[in-house]
């Protein structure tokens, strides 16, 4: 949008609103940076979403997708589990990754393969939904120094999803 | 000053003011969004985490005690240590409980209570073993979670976790023991029957389980992956691993290529196969533990081909179990791992 407002002004007038919106993203950026930045991950990466669990589901691979993420598949863990004495079963993991990013990760880090796609378990709690995953840092590898750019890239994406999906109503 | 060198200092300034603004006075609800309400609700009535709006619980709690709980947590109980929180964010989070019950809680005293352990062991083993277990380790599960009945609103907690023991003064024990805890299974024993002598004898036993052991095991003592070089072709050894997945009594899910849904149709990987696999008891008695294990489902084995050598391999249910900080799951990861082990194993003869 930033791109249109400067290319139909066209005057130095326009390089200062092409500039005054880079920079606001850039400050804006900052902003969700600090935020994100205040809630380190923990060993598990969990959120609670308000959204009951269809529109959380919806939103969650929605996010995903927004994310330039691919949602391999979606698999049902309730098979039985009301016949169980559970009141729900909506319990379900979403595998999500890159065609990119897998194809590198089984070539370049084996030690990968068994944990990708990477996948987030989203399951209700009542009227809530709770989704959970884990911190991919936790399986950074001193062997494997070189999969630590892609451990933190996933890290940092799931921190702002499971942020996206927190205040999500 | 050039506009780009303004606008350096500008963001510099703003950085600077966010970082310490953010330091000083953290968003106490902010904060317990983020770290608490996944598993404590987002207004305390609890969930895998226990109801920490109760008021009993608010009223019988320290600030002091609140804190540490935050910062040590309770090894091998779920509740992890957050020791990346700065103290004033951790203030902050214990602000914001407070806020469900404005009021002043009790204040303790750090005086130790000396009453006889012998004597406290045995009303201890009478009165409080069977909610809190023999040993003080806790009442299974993790509270009301995953929205499955349950009869009690909480857990018992384990009094011998070296979380709860830093964290609660005798005084604050032998309270509870005396009043009990409205809202909970807790009953005041002062009302049932113990006199004031007697608590003071089970709280100096509970007291005691600081010096028992605490076994806690570094995620670096754990390899993250189980994996076997196999001496037969791909397709033979997918073959030994259904076999072997079936002499297990878990039942086949679904066999798929590692990549399949991130390529278009066709054009899949076929040298990297996995194969899904579940057996409904053990997912029961697991989601019984603890709701969160979903991660570790369904179960799987990979087989990769790469320049002809055909590797199995498994995650290790173990290196996983760390992540959880339950020691309940932790058994039962154990028995996971003989599973995946024994799998992988036969499947690469």
């Amino acid at each position: 949008m930033s791109g249109n407002v400067s290319g139909l002004c066209g005057d130095s007038r326009g390089i200062n609103i092409l500039k005054f919106n880079n920079l606001t993203k850039l400050l804006l950026s900052l902003s969700l940076f600090f935020l994100i930045s205040v809630s380190q991950a923990e060993q598990l990466m969990m959120t609670r979403t308000k959204q009951n669990f269809p529109e959380a589901m919806l939103k969650l691979q929605e996010t995903l997708r927004d994310f330039n993420y691919t949602v391999s598949r979606v698999q049902r863990i309730d098979i039985g589990l009301t016949n169980s004495g559970y009141e729900t079963d909506k319990y379900r993991i979403v595998f999500f990754g890159t065609e990119k990013e897998v194809a590198l990760i089984s070539k370049e880090y084996p030690h990968l393969i068994p944990y990708i796609p990477w996948k987030i378990a989203i399951f209700a709690e009542q009227q809530d939904t709770l989704l959970l995953t884990s911190n991919p840092m936790h399986f950074s590898n001193k062997d494997y120094p070189g999969a630590d750019q892609y451990l933190l890239k996933w890290k940092n994406d799931i921190e702002k999803i499971m942020d996206i999906m927190r205040i999500s109503e | 000053m050039t506009l780009s060198l303004r606008y350096y200092y500008l963001i510099s300034v703003f950085f600077v003011f966010a970082s310490t603004s953010l330091q000083a006075n953290p968003n106490g609800e902010q904060l317990y969004s983020t770290h608490c309400s996944a598993c404590h609700g987002p207004t305390g009535h609890g969930g895998v985490g226990v109801p920490l709006a109760l008021p009993d619980f608010q009223y019988g709690v320290t600030n002091d005690y609140l804190t540490k709980t935050i910062r040590l947590g309770r090894p091998g109980r779920i509740m992890p240590a957050f020791n990346q929180l700065t103290d004033n964010e951790v203030n902050a989070i214990v602000k914001h409980l407070r806020s469900w019950a404005p009021g002043k809680p009790f204040k303790y005293t750090d005086k130790n209570i000396n009453g006889d352990i012998k004597r406290g062991k045995e009303l201890f083993t009478t009165n409080c073993a069977v909610c809190h277990g023999a040993n003080g380790e806790g009442g299974k599960g993790t509270g009301v979670t995953f929205s499955r009945p349950r009869h009690l609103p909480i857990v018992a907690p384990a009094l011998n976790n070296p979380g709860f023991l830093a964290a609660a003064p005798d005084l604050m024990i032998k309270t509870v023991l005396m009043n009990g805890r409205e809202g909970t299974p807790m009953l005041s024993f002062l009302k049932q029957g113990l006199s004031e002598k007697d608590i003071d004898d089970v709280v100096t036993y509970v007291r005691s389980f600081e010096k028992q052991p605490h076994v806690s095991k570094s995620l670096q003592d754990i390899e993250p992956l189980i994996s076997f070089e196999s001496p037969n072709s791909l397709e033979d050894t997918i073959a030994n691993i259904q076999r072997a997945v079936s002499g297990k009594n878990f039942r086949l899910i679904r066999i798929q290529y590692l990549n399949e849904g991130l390529v278009k149709a066709g054009k899949e990987n076929k040298k990297q196969v996995m194969i899904y696999f579940c057996n409904f008891d053990f997912l029961n008695r697991a989601l019984e533990i603890d709701p969160r294990v979903g991660l570790f489902l369904p179960c799987r084995i990979t087989a990769v081909e790469e320049n002809g050598k055909v590797t199995v391999m498994s995650t290790n249910p173990l290196y996983m179990s760390r992540l959880f900080n339950n020691q309940e799951l932790e058994k039962l990861c154990q028995e996971m791992y003989q599973v995946y082990a024994e799998i992988v194993e036969e499947s690469t003869f």
